[in-house]
């Protein structure tokens, strides 16, 4: 989503005035550009901002954010700036870099050159106003822009280390052939329950399993959102052929199935997981000797 | 579409090579229970691996196709249903209640083998 | 990858009239398809997809003749999927039955709306006798 060549897009919402006092604030910012750039990465440093940067990368990123910020106040369009933002924040923030930071950042900026054109303006008091009316709103959505654009980029790189550590929290165990083990520990929330089922039935289908052990002993409590989500995960999984056993079932837990209208006695289900490791091996086995035509039909 | 029906001695076997519409999945109803009646068939595969959606009505035909097929004196088993759309049908509230399901065609095939032993001694 | 689309500019929108049962096959190849841009999982592409099979199927089977709209959303923070189900039929006389999901699936009287609004973040039904009806649903991108 970078500039056209030629004539820049601008917001068709800002008046014929307003988008002439940009377009000549906007000319003052770029023939000062140097300066103002200059100005900014030194007061960055005695704010004591951006620490964890090296001069250089300090003066790199501000040329991007400075030119940024002018083509939004030209164009009177975020879409750019958001996107460069998320795109920036990608970088620093593995780099250590915090929300305050960012936000100071860009709340110089905006100081910096506002005085700016208080200076250059401070001889006609009445075109000030009109500019730095022009000005204001513009330089605050920039910062809003900015700070929001990070604290998303933020939020999506927890949710990201979030899932992975659910992923490997949950590891489904093939312990012989054609049986896994899902051993279910701590608490579940509804996105979690989600990925377990996932996980469980891309491994019936990975190691053709036809019975799966679901050990829920580790559960403390499950609402019924969760409680429901066994039931399909019991279903889907019968889908891919697979018989499901859930072991562990605490009254609690049992009550709550019951309570969402779940029919025990239709749901395969063992005190323990040892008792049911054994019921399991005992489904396969039986399988297995069907299949046996030498023994001439004879039945485990 | 047609589909492709292949008779492996007493079984036919039915593999879905692409999205049906539903005129197509009657059609599919269809040719397999006559067939099974033309060839005295003990058991159908119907292989849904390439379907990437199962939707209430593919649910309500494969369970009419079963059940129609069992007055045959056949029985039918699902294979293949991927992971995802088992996952959605759950979701969704689309069951196969009563229809035979396997992971694959060849525990299709095993499973029919064992129904068909077991009958033999009943 | 995901796609960030403004609220401002032109979103991408494909509408698919609902005729025949072909046409609810067409709506979910090109409902997955626009999804896929949003970025949605493989297993969300699925639910999505057979959402549209869903609402797609009513169409046909109460009001013989609709149309179908899928659009990429973005509500200021995530994108989404947006599916718009419409239909001038006879219009569902108890709403609160068909969504609570009073009718039965597997019986053949199915509107499965229950279904598909457990699996969408957002629902929405309009729809009275005599006037037809739509039903809107939304996925987001998390």
């Amino acid at each position: 989503m970078g500039t056209v060549k030629g004539k820049k897009s601008v917001n068709p919402a800002m008046t014929e005035s307003t988008v002439a006092l940009l377009r000549e604030l906007v000319a003052h910012l770029r023939d000062n550009r140097t300066e103002l750039r200059e100005e900014w990465a030194r007061r960055i440093t005695e704010a004591r901002l951006l620490t964890a940067m090296t001069k250089e990368e300090i003066f790199a990123e501000a040329t991007s954010v400075y030119d940024n910020y002018v083509e939004a106040l030209e164009t009177g369009t975020f879409e750019a700036l958001q996107a460069y933002a998320r795109n920036l924040s990608e970088r620093i923030i593995p780099r250590g870099v915090e929300t305050d930071e960012v936000v100071g950042i860009v709340l110089l900026l905006r100081d910096v050159l506002a005085r700016s054109l208080f200076g250059k303006y401070r001889s006609d008091f009445d075109l000030l106003n009109r500019i730095l009316d022009a000005y204001e709103p513009a330089a605050n959505r920039i910062a809003n822009t900015v700070a929001v654009g990070f604290v998303q980029e933020r939020e999506r790189i927890i949710r990201e280390q979030q899932e992975a550590i659910r992923e490997l929290s949950t590891p489904v165990l093939q312990v012989r052939e054609r049986l896994l083990i899902l051993p279910i520990i701590g608490v579940i929330d509804p996105l979690r329950a989600r990925q377990l089922t996932e996980q469980l039935l891309q491994a019936i289908r990975a190691n053709r399993a036809r019975v799966v052990v679901i050990d829920i002993t580790g559960v403390a409590e499950m609402d019924s959102h969760v409680a429901n989500h066994l039931v399909q995960t019991v279903e889907a999984s019968r889908l891919l052929g697979a018989t499901v056993i859930v072991t562990g079932l605490s009254p609690d837990i049992a009550q709550t199935l019951v309570n969402i209208g779940v029919d025990l006695t239709k749901m395969n289900t063992v005190g323990d997981l040892q008792g049911g490791i054994e019921e399991a091996e005992r489904l396969l086995g039986y399988k297995v000797v069907m299949h046996d035509s030498d023994s001439g039909g004879k039945k485990s | 579409m047609a589909v492709p029906i292949l008779k492996q001695s007493n079984y036919l076997i039915a593999t879905i090579q692409a999205a049906l519409t539903d005129q197509d999945f009657v059609q599919l109803r269809d040719a397999l229970v006559e067939k099974v009646g033309r060839f005295r068939s003990r058991g159908v595969i119907v292989d849904v691996t390439a379907l990437d959606v199962l939707d209430s009505f593919a649910s309500r035909t494969l369970r009419d196709l079963a059940y129609m097929i069992r007055l045959r004196g056949a029985h039918t088993v699902i294979v293949g249903i991927q992971p995802d759309v088992a996952f959605a049908m759950v979701q969704l509230g689309i069951t196969l209640a009563d229809v035979s399901t396997a992971l694959d065609l060849e525990e299709g095939l095993a499973f029919l083998d064992s129904v068909d032993s077991e009958q033999a001694r009943a | 990858m995901t796609k960030l689309i403004s609220r401002d500019s032109g979103l991408e929108q494909v509408r698919i009239p609902i005729h025949s049962d072909i046409d609810i096959v067409s709506a979910r190849h090109a409902g997955r398809s626009l999804a896929e841009q949003v970025g949605f999982s493989s297993s969300e592409l699925t639910l999505i997809a057979t959402a549209i099979s869903e609402l797609a199927r009513n169409i046909i089977e109460y009001a013989k003749f609709g149309e179908v709209t899928l659009e990429i959303v973005n509500n200021g923070s995530v994108n989404g999927v947006r599916i718009t189900a419409s239909d001038t039929g006879p219009g569902i006389s108890n709403i609160e039955m068909a969504v609570r999901g009073g009718y039965s699936t597997s019986g053949g009287l199915g509107l499965g709306l229950a279904g598909v609004r457990h699996i969408m973040d957002n629902f929405d039904l309009q729809s009275a006798p005599g006037s037809g009806t739509c039903v809107t649903v939304t996925k987001w991108k998390l």
